[in-house]
């Protein structure tokens, strides 16, 4: 395994409050997390998970606080982050390939003006055989499945080579097979010592894909290595009286609150 | 012969179909954006809200130069959006009822100005009430000319930031995430709509232009699957409908244009809400009578298999009364259709029996019933 050379945290975010109207979405928030790591951001629906990471990514304004990416305030022309939003965000039936949308994540290094060459659809190619889609270049991106919707979104991000990739619920939607690709594709990032935060909802499989967690519910409940935090204490204070739900036996159970 | 020439040098027919032509292609190229960005009604406001302003740039210089009221009409509209957007995003009002209020609002107000305008001594003949419905006839030679350069720029922007519009189109939050300015590049695609709503006032009318932005990019959508030809095709709906529907009006029929310009667009919507490949009605009607005879055919054969396991010649055959008691759908259709394909012969008496190949594919479907069955559990 590759160890981060600097002790710089990739994103380091300080009393960080966002709200809508009057009502706090996020609560001052500190947040670190460490380069070369996978980190899941947990927590229960209206937590402000989403909200924390596009803050972050600068599409949300805070109220207050500061954010940090790998030791310098975040300006996104510097291309250290890459974003998979969430794959329900966007409307499929818009009329274009799925080589297109991969293309998107070169738009940052192309700048104004200039279109995509031969090496950018190159590359691209590329990012769409590593999430195993290279048959599915120039189709029309309505006929994907969700979870082959996904591995296009993670494809874009791919060719984006940001240092740090943040992505909002990256499984929602897809199926257990198609969910064990892509850990393993996060995996593959994470061996090359780049750092991968999710917004991830399943605290059945936390421990399976994850080394490090952060629990949030509006305020920050606990941050550390998954073992560390995922403590039935920790669990009530994010999820309330519901917690011994989630330690408990099934998925049905989760699945009865959650949905 | 002599006709001809004489129609194609006619000064009038070559305005009225250059100035057609040109709102045509701008407003086919804003519209597929509009359309995509989920905004079709947005240009509807956009285009009501340009009323006050021409009787306001009348009342004020008391010049029926289009520039000017053109110019007014595009502040009048530019003013209506930002506050749609001001409403939406400081209120708790929704976007769909801004946009109600907002268009109606500035389109009475602008119907009062262009009333009184119109009453004023200085304002004979002022024409104003063209800018409702619409009057091809009236273009003429500069106002074409204005039309051009407007539309020049807009689709020279276009062409510039393609690619910005069209990743700010398909996913906001990501292109934000890469450092785009997206709200100045969603101001300027409005701009460039309001551009296009400008171009097409004398010619259509504040009424109807929303139907040349939303008409021919919803045809056009409904045959490619991409993005760049979309644009093309759309361009070319618009242009067809409004070479027809301005000629037809101010040199046959002599009628407010915009009405004759989407009487021509229903035309292309219908066609194309229709007859296109893969998106259109027809279509769907074929996958699903489709779907629903090889349905009946295989459910047909699975029955027939249930029959030969219950004797001892699996070829016996079966009255057809047997069969449409088990049955579903058009029994006696489905059967030809199984003695087309070989899995069935008929025999004496209306009776069916399976062939060989029909009891192999009987249970091999079976089988891929029952192995898809255990894969979903």
């Amino acid at each position: 395994m590759m160890t981060p050379a600097s002790e710089i945290p990739a994103i380091d975010v300080t009393d960080l409050t966002v709200a809508y109207r009057e009502k706090p979405v996020l609560w001052d928030v500190d947040f670190q997390s460490p380069q070369g790591v996978l980190l899941a951001i947990v927590g229960p629906n209206g937590a402000g998970k989403s909200t924390l990471i596009k803050t972050i990514l600068g599409l949300i304004k805070p109220a207050a606080g500061r954010i940090l990416v790998l030791g310098n305030r975040y300006r996104p022309q510097t291309r250290l982050i890459g974003y998979v939003p969430q794959r329900t965000s966007v409307d499929w039936d818009f009329p274009t390939t799925v080589l297109d949308v991969v293309l998107m994540g070169r738009y940052g290094h192309l700048g104004w003006i200039r279109r995509p060459e031969k090496e950018d659809y190159r590359l691209a190619m590329e990012c769409l055989e590593k999430v195993g889609m290279t048959d599915f270049a120039h189709r029309q991106i309505s006929q994907l499945s969700g979870g082959q919707q996904q591995r296009v979104f993670i494809a874009r991000a791919f060719l984006q080579d940001a240092p740090i990739y943040l992505m909002d619920e990256p499984f929602a939607g897809v199926d257990a097979a198609t969910e064990l690709s892509l850990v393993s594709l996060l995996r593959e990032l994470k061996n090359k010592g780049k750092t991968v935060i999710c917004v991830h909802h399943d605290l059945q499989t936390l421990r399976d894909y994850f080394e490090w967690v952060m629990l949030l519910n509006v305020r920050r409940i606990a941050l550390g290595k998954v073992e560390d935090v995922l403590t039935e204490e920790n669990l009530r204070r994010a999820y309330g009286g519901r917690a011994a739900f989630l330690m408990g036996k099934g998925a049905d159970e989760k699945e009865s609150w959650t949905s | 012969m002599d006709f001809l020439i004489s129609i194609f040098s006619d000064y009038t027919l070559q305005v009225v179909t250059a100035g057609a032509l040109i709102l045509g292609i701008t407003s086919g190229v804003l519209g597929t954006f509009a359309v995509l960005r989920q905004q079709s009604l947005l240009g509807d406001a956009i285009s009501h809200a340009t009323l006050p302003g021409v009787g306001i740039a009348f009342f004020l210089t008391q010049s029926k130069d289009p520039l000017v009221l053109l110019i007014g009409a595009a502040i009048s509209g530019w003013v209506g959006t930002l506050l749609i957007n001001l409403i939406t995003e400081t209120t708790r009002i929704k976007r769909d009822t801004a946009l109600g209020i907002i268009l109606s609002v500035f389109f009475g107000f602008g119907l009062v100005m262009i009333t009184i305008v119109q009453r004023m001594p200085t304002a004979t003949k002022a024409g104003l009430d063209k800018f409702l419905f619409g009057n091809a006839a009236t273009l003429l030679y500069s106002d074409v000319e204005l039309m051009m350069n407007l539309a020049g720029l807009a689709l020279l922007l276009i062409f510039i930031f393609w690619k910005e519009f069209k990743v700010i189109t398909f996913d906001k939050d990501f292109a934000q995430s890469l450092g785009l300015p997206v709200q100045r590049l969603e101001i300027l695609l409005t701009s460039l709509i309001v551009i296009a709503i400008v171009i097409g006032l004398q010619t259509v009318g504040v009424v109807l232009m929303s139907a040349m932005l939303v008409a021919p990019a919803a045809s056009a959508r409904q045959w490619t699957d991409r993005l760049g030809i979309m644009i093309v095709l759309s361009a070319l709906f618009g242009a067809t409908a409004g070479v027809a529907g301005a000629i037809t009006s101010s040199l046959i029929l002599k009628l407010p244009t915009g009405p004759m310009i989407v009487i021509y667009l229903s035309v292309i919507v219908l066609f194309s809400l229709i007859l296109a490949p893969n998106r259109g009605l027809l279509w769907d009607w074929l996958r699903a009578a489709r779907h629903r005879q090889k349905m009946h055919t295989t459910t047909m054969l699975k029955n027939l298999l249930l029959f030969s396991e219950i004797q001892t010649n699996p070829f016996h055959p079966h009255d057809i009364a047997a069969l449409k008691a088990i049955g579903k759908g058009p029994i006696n259709k489905t059967m030809v259709e199984l003695s087309k394909k070989g899995w069935a012969k008929q025999y004496p008496d209306k009776r069916w029996a399976l062939t060989s190949t029909g009891l192999n594919e009987a249970r091999r479907l079976t089988e891929e019933f029952e192995e898809q069955f255990e894969s979903m559990e």
